[in-house]
Order: C-alpha cells, then sequence, then structure tokens
C-alpha cells in the first residue's frame, strides 16, 4: 500500500542501499548510545545539571570555540583546495599527501607541541590546534569538487568584464558552497567533540562538553551528569546538522563537471595571491610538524633505533615497527569497511534525491550518517561494554570491533566527500546516456563513476589515514598486544625516562611517514574512466 | 554493482586477519583484565603457563579510574575473570559495588596484607606506587616537605597535576589532606596558589614538559611524580639527576582480585597468586615503575640510590576517599581556580 506513491515505488531500491550502513550505524552507534544514555536517565537528576549556569557555559564554550576553529580551518583551507585543484606545479601530489600529516598526528604530541610554541596561549591556543588538524578536511573536500568545476563558466565572467575576485565571489564560490558546508560540518564535529587538545591546553581552566562528559563517566562514574552532557552534546550536534543539511538544500544543484586534467594549469598573474597563501597555510601548518621531527633528533638517531624495541625497559608489549604494521592493518580493514558502507550511502542519498521522495527524509538519513562524528567516543565506548555481550563471540573483547569503531568515523567523511560531488553530475549526462540506450548500470559506469573517480579514491586515502590516525576509540578498545601507532606514542609519552620520550616523537615521524607514503600509493590508483575522461 | 564484490570479500578476509583465531577446546584460559600502564615480560607469562597450564590474555584500556568503572559497569557479565589495577583511590567503589568475590591463596600473607584494603580477602595488594613531590637536583638548597613549598624561596618553582583529570594529581591533594586535615588543606593550597603553583592537567605536561629534571627540559625544577621517577633520570655517570621528597608522598596501593562471575573462579585465583609471586614481584619495578607488594623482593641496583621506598608516606582510608573524592575536588577547584 505504502508503494503506492510513485516516489516510494522508486525509492524502494535505494532504501535497500541504504539499509547497510543504517544498519550498520543502529547496532554500532545508536543502539550504545542509547543504552548508556537511559543508565543515566534512569538514576535521575539530570533537570539539576541542566538548571546549573555552569552547564551553560561549558555549552557555550563548546560551541563558540569549535565555530571559531572552523572558521579559521575553512579561510585557511581555501587557499590549499585552490593550490591542489586548480593549479599546475611540480610537486602538487607531495602537497596533497603532506596536507593530510596533521591529522594523523595524535592529539597527545600536537597538544605537546602547541604548548611549548604557545605556553600561555588558552583559548587561542585551543582554536589554532583544532584548526591544524582540520585544515586538510576543508582542502581536501572543497579541493575535490574545484578540481572538476568547468573552468569556462568563470572565463565566460572575465570576458565579460569581471575581475578575478568578482568572478571567484558570484560564479566559483557558489559553485564550491555544497563542498564548504560539508567541510564545515564536518570541521565543526571534531572541533566540538576534540578531547585530548582542549584538556592539554585548556589546563585546568578551560572544559568543553566533551571533556566533561568524559570527566563525568570515566573518572566519577556519574552516568546521571554524563547522560544529562550528552543529550545536550547531541541536541547541539543535530541543530548543526539540520542547519547545515538547509544551507545545503539551497545550493546543491548541478554543476557541469570536468576532469581534473582540464581544468588545472599555471597560475597567472592574480592567482599568484592565492598561491603564496596557500603556501603560507602549509608553512604555518609545518611549524608544530617541524618541531616534532627536530625533538624526535634530539637524542641522535637513538629514538629511531628504539622503534625495534619496546621501548625503555619494556614499556610496551609491541615493538615500534609492530605497532605501525598494526595500524596499517586496522585502518586497511577500516576503510574497506568505510567505503563500502559510504558508497552504498552515497549512492542511496543521490538515488533518493532523484526519487521525489520529501527531501527532508533524505536529509534525515544524511545527517543520521553524520552523528558518529559529533558523540563523544567514550560514551560509544562505555556503551559498548554493557551492549556488544549480546551480539555472538562478545564482541566487547574482540580485535574486530577496532575497525568496526573506526569504521564509524570514517565512513561519514566517505559521504561528505563522494557526495558533493555526485549530486553535482548533470542529470542531462545521465539522460543522454539512457537515450542512447544505456540500462541504469552502464550509466553509472559510464557517467557518475568516471566523474566521482578521483573522489571517491581521494576519499579513500583520507579514510585511511583518518583511520590511521584515530585514538579515542582505538586507545579505549586496542589490545595491548595489538596497539596502534597512536596509542602506541601516547603511552611512550606517560612513562619516564630520556629513551621513551625520544621514540614517541620519532614513532610520530614514523607515522607521518607512513601516512604521505600511504596517501600518495593510494592515489596512484588508478580507477577506470577517468584517464579517459 | 559488480565492482564492489571484490571489495565486499576482501574487506570479509582482511576483517579475518585480525580475527581471535578461535579456542583450542580445553584450554585453560584467564583473561585478566587492567589499565594501560599493565606491564609484564610475555617470558614470564609463558613460564606460568608451564607451571600452571594456565594461558593469561591481557585486556587493557584507560587509567585505574576508567578500568574501575568499566567493572561496575560490566559486573553483571564481566569483560574477564582477573582484574589488576584497582588502587586504593577506587577500591571501596569497586568493593561497594560487589565487583570482586573471594579468593585467599597461599601467598596472600607474604607482606601484602600489610596494605589491605579490609580483611574480605577481596582484593589482594600487588604493588605500592608512591606519589611524591620531585626535584631538579640543579635546584640549590631544595624543598623537603609540603610547607616548603610554600615558601617564598620557590615561588614559581612548583608545578602540579589537575586532581580532577589526573591520577597523580589527586593523590597529591589526597596527601595535602592527610597531611593538613579537613580543616587545613584549603589553606594551604591558597598559599601554594600564592606561591604561583602551576597547573596542567596531566602528567605528561608537568614531567616531559614543564619540568627541568626531565628529558623536556622545561622552566620549574619541583614537580609531583612518582617515588620511582628519578631511577629513570641516572646519568650514564650513575649519578640521579632528580630526587623525589619523601616527606611529600601519598601511598597508592593497586589491587588484583577474582571477578564476581569469573568463568572458572579457581583459575582465575591461580592468577591473582602468580601476580603475588615472586616470580612476578621480581618485575614489577623494572616494567611498571612500582615498588612489589611483597616482603624480601629486591628491587633493581639503581632504585636504592634513585628511587628507595618511602617509609612514612601519607595515607587515607579507602573508605574515606570514595565519600569525599568528589567534594574535595570540587573545594580544591574553587581554592585553586576560583
Amino acid at each position: 500500500m505504502a508503494l503506492r506513491r510513485p516516489g516510494l515505488r522508486r525509492a524502494a531500491g535505494p532504501l535497500l542501499f541504504a539499509a547497510v550502513p543504517l544498519g550498520f550505524l543502529a547496532v554500532f552507534f545508536l543502539w550504545p548510545v542509547a543504552a548508556i544514555v537511559r543508565l543515566g536517565v534512569v538514576e535521575g537528576g539530570l533537570a539539576a545539571v541542566w538548571s546549573e549556569a555552569g552547564t551553560w557555559g561549558l555549552v557555550g564554550f563548546t560551541l563558540g570555540q569549535a565555530a571559531a576553529a572552523t572558521v579559521v580551518a575553512v579561510l585557511a583551507g581555501l587557499p590549499v583546495a585552490f593550490l591542489l585543484a586548480r593549479v599546475r606545479l611540480p610537486g602538487a601530489a607531495l602537497v596533497r599527501a603532506a596536507v593530510l600529516v596533521p591529522f594523523v598526528l595524535p592529539t597527545v604530541v600536537v597538544g605537546l607541541a602547541f604548548r611549548s610554541l604557545m605556553p600561555d596561549g588558552g583559548v587561542l591556543a585551543i582554536v589554532l590546534a583544532n584548526a591544524f588538524f582540520n585544515v586538510a578536511v576543508v582542502a581536501r573536500t572543497v579541493g575535490g569538487l574545484w578540481a572538476h568545476l568547468d573552468r569556462r563558466a568563470e572565463d565566460a565572467a572575465r570576458a565579460l568584464g569581471a575581475t578575478r575576485l568578482r568572478a571567484f565571489t558570484s560564479v566559483t564560490l557558489p559553485a564550491l558552497t555544497p563542498a564548504i558546508g560539508s567541510a564545515a560540518a564536518v570541521v565543526f564535529l571534531f572541533c566540538a567533540t576534540s578531547f585530548g587538545v582542549v584538556l592539554l591546553l585548556g589546563g585546568a581552566r578551560y572544559r568543553t562538553l566533551e571533556t566533561e562528559i568524559y570527566l563525568r563517566t570515566v573518572e566519577l562514574l556519574d552516568l546521571s551528569g554524563a547522560a544529562a552532557l550528552s543529550l545536550l552534546q547531541f541536541l547541539a550536534v543535530v541543530a548543526v546538522l539540520v542547519a547545515g543539511a538547509i544551507a545545503r538544500r539551497r545550493r546543491e544543484g548541478a554543476q557541469e563537471l570536468r576532469g581534473r586534467a582540464e581544468v588545472a594549469r599555471r597560475p597567472e598573474r592574480g592567482e599568484w595571491v592565492a598561491v603564496a597563501l596557500a603556501y603560507g597555510v602549509l608553512a604555518a601548518l609545518a611549524v608544530p610538524v617541524v618541531a616534532l621531527v627536530v625533538r624526535s633528533f634530539s637524542g641522535g638517531f637513538a629514538g629511531y633505533a628504539a622503534l625495534n624495541t619496546t621501548g625503555y625497559r619494556g614499556s610496551l608489549q609491541v615493538t615500534g615497527v609492530e605497532a605501525a604494521v598494526n595500524s596499517l592493518r586496522a585502518a586497511t580493514d577500516a576503510t574497506l569497511l568505510a567505503m563500502v558502507l559510504g558508497v552504498l550511502a552515497s549512492v542511496a542519498l543521490v538515488l533518493l534525491g532523484r526519487s521525489g521522495l520529501r527531501p527532508g527524509f533524505v536529509e534525515g538519513v544524511d545527517t543520521a550518517l553524520m552523528l558518529p562524528l559529533g558523540v563523544s567516543a567514550v560514551t560509544v565506548g562505555f556503551g559498548y561494554l554493557i551492549t556488544l555481550d549480546a551480539l555472538p563471540g562478545d564482541l566487547r573483547t574482540s580485535p574486530v570491533l577496532v575497525p568496526l569503531a573506526q569504521a564509524l568515523v570514517v565512513t561519514p567523511l566517505v559521504v561528505r566527500t563522494l557526495l558533493p560531488v555526485l549530486r553535482s553530475v548533470d542529470d542531462r549526462l545521465r539522460q543522454a546516456a539512457a537515450a542512447l540506450g544505456a540500462g541504469p548500470w552502464r550509466v553509472w559506469r559510464e557517467v557518475d563513476i568516471p566523474l566521482a573517480g578521483r573522489s571517491l579514491v581521494a576519499s579513500a586515502a583520507f579514510g585511511y589515514v583518518v583511520a590511521l590516525g584515530e585514538f579515542g576509540a582505538t586507545s579505549f578498545l586496542a589490545r595491548p598486544d595489538a596497539a596502534t601507532l597512536p596509542v602506541v606514542i601516547g603511552r611512550l609519552v606517560a612513562r619516564p625516562g630520556e629513551l621513551n620520550n625520544q621514540m614517541a616523537y620519532a614513532a610520530c615521524t614514523l607515522l607521518m611517514l607512513v601516512t604521505v607514503v600511504v596517501a600518495i600509493a593510494v592515489e596512484r590508483l588508478r580507477v577506470p574512466g577517468v584517464g579517459e575522461f | 554493482m559488480r565492482r564492489f564484490i571484490p571489495l565486499v570479500a576482501l574487506a570479509l578476509v582482511a576483517g579475518c586477519s585480525v580475527g581471535s583465531g578461535g579456542e583450542t577446546a580445553g584450554e585453560r584460559k584467564v583473561v585478566l583484565v587492567t589499565h594501560d600502564s599493565f606491564a609484564v615480560d610475555q617470558s614470564v607469562l609463558d613460564r606460568f603457563r608451564e607451571r600452571s597450564g594456565i594461558t593469561v590474555e591481557v585486556r587493557s584500556s584507560g587509567d585505574a579510574g576508567a578500568l574501575t568503572n568499566q567493572l561496575v559497569l560490566t559486573k553483571a557479565n564481566p569483560l574477564g575473570d582477573v582484574a589488576f589495577g584497582v588502587d586504593n583511590t577506587f577500591a571501596s567503589r569497586a568493593l561497594d559495588e560487589g565487583v570482586f568475590a573471594e579468593h585467599r591463596g597461599p601467598e596472600s600473607d607474604k607482606g601484602q596484607q600489610r596494605y589491605a584494603v579490609d580483611d574480605s580477602g577481596r582484593l589482594s595488594a600487588v604493588d605500592v606506587g608512591d606519589v611524591c613531590v620531585n626535584v631538579d637536583n640543579a635546584l640549590a638548597d631544595p624543598p623537603r616537605t609540603f610547607e616548603d613549598l610554600a615558601d617564598p624561596r620557590f615561588k614559581d618553582k612548583l608545578v602540579v597535576e589537575d586532581p580532577a583529570t589526573s591520577s597523580p594529581g589527586l593523590a597529591f591533594l589526597l596527601g595535602t589532606v592527610a597531611h593538613f586535615g579537613e580543616q587545613g588543606w584549603q589553606g594551604y593550597w591558597a598559599q601554594l596558589k600564592a606561591n604561583g603553583v602551576k597547573v596542567v592537567s596531566g602528567w605528561e605536561e608537568a614531567y616531559t614538559q614543564e619540568f627541568s629534571g626531565s628529558s623536556g627540559k622545561g622552566p620549574r625544577p619541583i614537580v609531583v611524580s612518582y617515588a620511582s621517577s628519578p631511577s629513570a633520570e641516572v646519568g650514564d655517570d650513575g649519578t640521579p639527576r632528580t630526587t623525589a621528597l619523601l616527606d611529600t608522598c601519598f601511598r597508592q596501593v593497586e589491587y588484583a582480585g577474582v571477578l564476581n562471575g569469573a568463568k572458572n573462579p579457581e583459575d582465575a585465583g591461580e592468577v591473582v597468586d602468580f601476580l603475588l609471586s615472586e616470580d612476578f614481584q621480581e618485575t614489577v619495578a623494572d616494567k611498571m615503575y612500582v615498588y612489589p607488594s611483597r616482603e624480601g623482593v629486591a628491587l633493581p641496583e639503581s632504585w636504592a640510590v634513585a628511587a628507595p621506598l618511602p617509609q612514612n608516606p601519607a595515607t587515607l582510608p579507602a573508605a574515606d576517599i570514595s565519600a569525599n573524592r568528589q567534594r574535595w575536588i570540587e573545594q580544591w577547584r574553587s581554592a585553586v581556580q576560583g
């Protein structure tokens, strides 16, 4: 009966696609979070927390610092996106990969690096450090779409007498808005839930919802207080996502997409300003990174030699090299899983959007997929403890849980990178293909996949890197004999002994190297069809 | 769609690569749940397996607080059979919630009884790790007592950890409560504040970045750390670069116990006995920077010079800590940060 409406009938197929990622989300996210929040709600006393003035101060500071960091990250990310998308310069592949480095660095070492660069930094240090992590999100998400925008629209505006700035603000920027909105939403969620940075740089003075939820859950076992704050966090995140979705709804539309080779060229005159800005941003990003590398050599090569050991007096259960292998294995699993889930979700969302269903429903699905980025890792982790034993094989203690939890974080990023590009594919291209006799699969293969192929690969590389650097869930779930590099670095920094410290920083350098190599290697993968386009 | 299928297949194969590999029927396995500072040589576990036929599987995450709260949350269906790492600041909560079962083994009275929480036999003391003020030996005429730290001579010299976010920070706060009493400790902290004490959120920042005696070569020569920390800061010529002030210590004791609901309580008890045995106790100093609870276990050579066990540390009853922790932290916040 429900299928009588034509929109719903056309939506039946895509809904099946969407069922897989949504099911995953329900089991590994909604259920555990609901269970732990329910425990707190049953204890009662939530209203008391909500009526404290301090609680609203927390909400204000959390959202304020996240908004500020998002603005900084977007402003810094745009020139880099331009560089990645539009400029044909030697070493572009290396820059594309190097931009990802901040993202994988464990928050504890970045926090320490920022503390030494800005000893009394306070709020400014928190905002800059959060932005530091997230410039890559903006640069890569926006760059992904920018690389495929048809350059001729701008050229036409220029030919009609528009200045370079005017052509950018009235032609390019509106076309990029969906990607900027996507990136800003992701960055905002990362900043709103950032934990280590706020703890280290905020000292004892500045606290956010995330650090307070952690304290109440982990140290005080004040589950009702944690639940009260988690619900606030949840509401704030949903409000931001809905606002973002409404902004996107107005902007997202068909663009004429082109292959990258067509749009990249040597910069001309005024464009050099943007290029200079981009290199300025890259140089700023490099400051903490270089500081870390310099520290890794504070004992000559001792820290690097120690990577083949388990640290000073055997501080670890694995060697640094074994931890690197563990990282690669878990990240491979997580990325493959996230690609499957993310591609299914993106395709479903695109098809649902075309099926004539109410846009509110499609956006609801879209928003739900983003939620894992906005909810505290400790809430999810403690939720796992009280729910996942009900599944066969007691997943709570299984090593499989690490890539599963990482995939939860990576999947929304895949969706956010892929979706703007897929949605921008001009429907007329598709209709033309269909008119020429192509079936639905053939249309996807000949039109959508070639156009989105580069974004697909880019999102895989990005997802892989995110999984490599993931610390919150991994440190909670990884067994000591399967510790990943970020977890190992965290443990080394937490122990006395000069060698442990040198080894921690050497491990950071190793992590950066692995990141760059992996990002370059993944992006070299040839996507069928892209080359011919 | 066809191109997704190999991807799914690959994901399944890769997923298997990290799979548990399955258990052999009849194998005696005990899961030890612990915090992430736990460390042991595989060879010690191997010797125990040869002796007893029991394989110990270690599962660790978080700090002592996270461990305790995980145990409380999962008490209906525990994550393992034995837990190690609940300390005296969290012991009462775990005992009140009925997390542990009684176990009295042949190793329980070899000195460990000195650190018992109560006489119910549910928690056995495995190690002792005192939190003490550490000083850089480059500092001329260093302080010796709690009171000295408030002396203007040491203005802007001390860095401590936030008791809300750091376990040594909490231990130091408890040390001041034990030393100055319920009436006096807040006044003492007001003096410390006036004397320029710096508060950071964790041990990592305090010790490796702010402290001048560690590899970070920070600006402050006095830091809250552990009695054992100087053993890791011994120069190539054998002289220690830092010293722990033995009159400023608060005793942290770490316990192990059999979990209620353990699959095989007898094997689990054997693992607790193993943690108390000489073979394991000999390794705790080197591996975890703590002191053995068992009497007559030798410390590593460098410890005798650099890190002797404090003789008269401050302590508070576990039940008092449990009852007052949250209030003390809040009072501390308003005294130091208000």
